[in-house]
């Protein structure tokens, strides 16, 4: 069952903070940013089990505010460093660390890089923001992409100019190596441990160069990446083989904002976009009988899939490179209760999912059906 | 020209120095002011600096109305999808529903606006009532005109509604009950007296039941009246009584109170006797207990519960006007009286507009007038501008909102709904739209492409297009061109691409020019840029025939820009000079047939070296070919 909690303002991003290593603990603490406010704000809310008695199950309290700041320009990018600190990319360009004070229950700025991004004469909105602490990496619409460390003031690598037109997305693949999506449809991959300013390898689609708004890695496979751009279309990508998606599929009917792998059950995959709706993607794990024992007959299978048998020690492929062919199920289910404007950001930690949307709303789903 | 219904409003500039002018401009919401000299020519002297905004509408700017026009955005969008090819009888019930929707956002908003009054209080209690009347007109209409109850359902319905609003009744009662002694309390009569005027009859007794204990002398006298309250007939819509033998039976019991206050059975208990008149429908008696009262509305349904519970609507509104002259002695009613009262003569058209003038905002009466409109309640006459009202309201409040720097979304589908006009005013609204980001001029563009606005997603991506050039991004440049289908402006980006390699001697942005794919046919100049990087790629992989061969096409296929001829030319030699012959025949001929042509416009162009050049090659190209032969 999803709440809507109506916030007035517009939430563009929406990222739970991540809970202890604990199997069974389901997260309760979520921050969300603003945008196209007169002034914006990045807040704390808890969405904690209390007063059990009298409500119905499934139905969950409303979030409560926790505590919020100012912050200057929309809040384009937001992860969480640690339990403690939250990171921020800003229209205006600056990355922001905050720091969220449990005993007190408030929250202010730790650190910030004001001018990160920049034109020579104007600001640069920073899109977006992936960290994986202390290392923080932060794109935005100069084409440059910055490492950061936290509770270091200088920026310990910048790549100017590694892009001609708007980096919109970045995510880990590696430890060292990154990836970035921008807007004529290319995701390149960086290698941080060589210092120089162009890509390792490239991958495009070929034909219409869409924009790409989104991406994400898959959580074990790490070779299989998703994106989602201006078409809506969910494309799942193996970076070791060729340049070439392996899979197309139709989504959405408008811009697909955020893509998620959930993080500990990686045959769900989550999606939301600007048309309103937010998708929940399933696929069935594998095929019944595991490829190795198909035997060669089957490397030429599927038109869409060009993966081959590597020699056979392979296991598994994972269905989300066969896309939506015969071998996998693939499931999707809308997890908004109908229409809204658009859904600009989701996250999903064990079972609970939280989205925010143009409509200044947040839903909150706590039984999520991974 | 209408003449003004009220007078205007004043509003004091506190900025502007008394006695000086102003000057003004309008805005789409609001309007600039300034001081003034209003001096055609001369010395001026030293003027004010600033400039005042004046928003008529500041609702739009607190935090917690705006949910309020969120929650309504997403029910309106609602209603709009209600399909209507099903008869209106069976969407009643979906109005009544929307309806209630959109009151329980507004007791929502209420709610929360009085849990924060605690630190904002007066800035909030203002906001606070006007809700509450809003709630109270609301309501009064969908009783009235959307769930339009017949005679004997209607009154239950007024019943629930005057219910609704007086609610002090329960926290006082709650009070009594609470106390050590209940019957004894001060204000217990004021509970017993308070349900019955409500018509609330279970709970009258209870609590009489408890002042019966403390007095058993007079208990028969209390047992009477609680039968008396037992045996009053309501109507029960849903049941297989007639209207008719409700009336019956409640005239009977009627005059058997009478009968009982009559013969003076509650002449000794002074509150009794007074419960008994008021169970008549005593007006004098009612009259005396105001305080209780407290409107004439609660007035008028207690005199229609106990006089006339079998009212007709269309009898409404002479029970109303007799009700609001009998209660206010002072004679003047206010806004708020005359738009229920409005409402009880059935004139939407005037409560709609008593509405507008009283309120700042447009929502309410934009969102109610839809609803009726949905319900066939609205008779459509064309308003002097070309729009029936409906469409004007919606038009209002749509463009009171874009002028809100994060509501314009909502605006957008509103807009939407009115099929006149809204486009127009879309098309203008949208343009007007600050673009900060590129993520909100994404969103923009993908409202524009949904409504066709051909023109404006042109003008947008020009916007950001320039923006992006002028910082230097052409990547970004060429990616707003490609989406406009702008070929002009992915002309003007190549030209950039095409002199930054004249002045450096190598291509910037490689990613770009290399990927190109099939968005190079957008415009000749940039197939030239892509097949002129092809070029240099086949040299430097040393494919020469195929780089050749392309050269050769470039030249011929007049997609180079003429300041590039010369470097075309330029770039041949090095391949008519390579030891191997790269040039058929054919192809020299063509060279030399370019050469010509060009040459008359580059008169100092050297074109011995190059004449000398191309005439080896074609020597020994024609031995090449002749050779092949045998």
């Amino acid at each position: 069952m999803e709440s809507a909690k109506y916030v007035s303002q517009k939430v563009s991003k929406a990222r739970w903070r991540p809970v202890s290593s604990s199997f069974l603990q389901q997260p309760e603490i979520f921050a969300t940013g603003s945008w196209d406010n007169e002034e914006n704000k990045i807040s704390i809310w808890s969405v904690g089990n209390y007063e059990n008695s009298g409500l119905e199950d499934g139905f969950e309290g409303d979030p409560q505010l926790i505590c919020e700041n100012k912050h200057d320009g929309d809040v384009l990018g937001l992860q969480f460093l640690d339990q403690e600190r939250i990171v921020t990319a800003s229209s205006t360009g600056a990355v922001t660390i905050f720091r969220h004070h449990h005993n007190s229950q408030t929250i202010s700025v730790s650190q910030q890089w004001v001018k990160a991004h920049h034109y020579p004469c104007d600001n640069a909105p920073c899109t977006a923001v992936v960290c994986s602490s202390p290392e923080i990496i932060t794109v935005g619409e100069d084409g440059r992409i910055i490492v950061l460390r936290a509770d270091q003031d200088c920026m310990a690598q910048v790549i100017e100019n590694a892009d001609s037109s708007t980096i919109h997305a970045v995510t880990y693949l590696r430890t060292t190596e990154i990836l970035t999506v921008n807007s004529i449809g290319q995701i390149k991959l960086w290698d941080l441990r060589q210092q120089s300013n162009s890509a390792s390898q490239i991958l495009s689609l070929s034909g219409d160069r869409v924009p790409l708004y989104c991406i994400d890695r898959h959580p074990n496979q790490q070779h299989i990446v998703a994106t989602g751009g201006q078409d809506g279309m969910l494309c799942m990508w193996d970076v070791r083989q060729g340049s070439m998606p392996s899979s197309l599929m139709e989504a959405h009917s408008a811009e697909m904002w955020e893509v998620h792998f959930h993080p500990t059950n990686p045959d769900h995959l989550f999606t939301c976009s600007e048309d309103g709706s937010l998708l929940h993607w399933e696929t069935s794990s594998h095929s019944d009988m595991p490829s190795f024992l198909q035997g060669s007959r089957n490397s030429s299978v599927t038109s869409r899939s060009a993966m081959a048998l590597a020699g056979g020690n392979q296991s598994l492929i994972s269905a989300w490179l066969n896309g939506d062919s015969s071998k996998s199920r693939l499931e999707t289910t809308h997890m908004l209760p109908s229409q809204t404007l658009s859904v600009n950001s989701l996250d999903v930690l064990g079972q609970c999912l939280v989205c925010g949307t143009d409509g200044e709303a947040i839903f909150i789903n706590k039984q999520v059906p991974v | 020209m209408e003449e003004v219904d009220v007078e205007p409003v004043v509003t004091n500039i506190s900025g502007i120095r008394p006695g000086k002018r102003m000057g003004f401009a309008w805005g789409p919401g609001d309007i600039l002011v300034y001081e003034t000299q209003n001096k055609a020519s001369g010395p001026t002297g030293s003027g004010c600096a600033f400039i005042h905004v004046v928003r008529k509408d500041e609702d739009i700017y607190s935090p917690i109305l705006r949910k309020l026009f969120n929650e309504s955005h997403h029910i309106f969008v609602g209603l709009q999808t209600i399909k209507d090819d099903l008869p209106s009888k069976s969407k009643k019930p979906q109005f009544v529903s929307i309806s209630r929707n959109y009151r329980s956002v507004i007791r929502a908003c209420m709610e929360e606006l009085q849990q924060a009054a605690g630190e904002l209080l007066t800035k909030y209690i203002h906001h606070v009532s006007i809700l509450l009347a809003i709630e109270l007109i609301w309501n009064l209409c969908e009783v009235l005109f959307i769930d339009a109850a017949p005679a004997g359902s209607l009154l239950l319905h007024l019943l629930d509604w005057v219910r609704l609003h007086k609610s002090d009744v329960d926290e006082k009662a709650k009070g009594v009950l609470q106390s050590d002694s209940p019957a004894e309390h001060r204000d217990y009569w004021d509970v017993v007296l308070s349900y019955v005027l409500q018509g609330r009859l279970e709970d009258t007794r209870k609590m009489l039941m408890k002042q019966a204990m403390l007095q058993p002398a007079a208990k028969s006298m209390y047992k009477l009246m609680d039968s008396l309250l037992s045996k009053m007939p309501f109507y029960n819509p849903g049941g297989t009584q007639t209207l008719t033998e409700f009336d019956v039976k409640w005239r009977n019991w009627h005059e058997e109170v009478d009968r009982y206050l009559k013969d003076n059975s509650f002449a000794s208990n002074q509150h009794l006797e007074v419960i008994c008149k008021i169970l008549l429908g005593d007006e004098d008696v009612l009259l005396e207990h105001k305080e209780l009262l407290s409107t004439w509305y609660y007035f008028l349904i207690t005199r229609l519960l106990y006089c006339h519970p079998t009212v007709k609507p269309t009898e409404l509104h002479y029970y109303a006007q007799s009700s609001m002259m009998m209660f206010l002695d002072s004679g003047v009613p206010e806004p708020l009286d005359s738009i229920l009262l409005a409402a009880f003569e059935f004139d939407i058209h005037q409560v709609i507009k008593d509405c507008s003038i009283a309120l700042n905002n447009w929502w309410f009466v934009a969102h109610l007038t839809d609803l009726l409109d949905h319900c066939k309640l609205l008779q459509s006459h064309n308003l002097h501008f070309g729009s029936n009202l409906r469409e004007f309201l919606l038009l209002e409040y749509a463009s009171g909102l874009f002028t809100h720097h994060s509501l314009w979304q909502c605006a957008v589908d509103y807009f939407d709904h009115c099929p006149e006009f809204g486009r127009v005013y879309l098309e203008l609204q949208i343009e007007r739209v600050p673009l900060d980001t590129e993520r909100k001029a994404l969103k923009v563009l993908r409202i524009c492409e949904e409504r066709q606005m051909s023109e404006q997603v042109r003008s947008i991506c020009k916007i950001m297009a320039m923006r992006a050039v002028r910082n230097n991004r052409l990547g970004s440049a060429l990616s707003w061109s490609i989406r406009a289908k702008d070929a002009a402006f992915a002309t003007l980006i190549s030209e950039r691409f095409l002199q930054d390699y004249c002045a450096k001697g190598t291509f910037s942005d490689l990613d770009l020019i290399d990927n190109l794919g099939s968005t190079m046919l957008l415009s000749d100049r940039l197939t030239f840029l892509g097949k002129y990087r092809e070029f240099h790629k086949l040299y430097g992989e040393k494919c020469f025939s195929d780089a050749a061969k392309l050269l050769l096409s470039l030249m011929t296929a007049k997609i180079a820009p003429q300041s590039f001829w010369m470097t075309l030319l330029t770039d041949a030699l090095p391949l008519l000079e390579q030891k191997e012959v790269i040039f058929s025949a054919e192809q020299t001929y063509e060279l030399m047939y370019c050469l010509e042509d060009w040459t008359f416009l580059f008169h100092s162009f050297n074109t011995n070296q190059t004449q000398l050049a191309l005439a080896r090659n074609l020597a020994s190209a024609i031995v090449k070919e002749g050779t092949m032969q045998t």
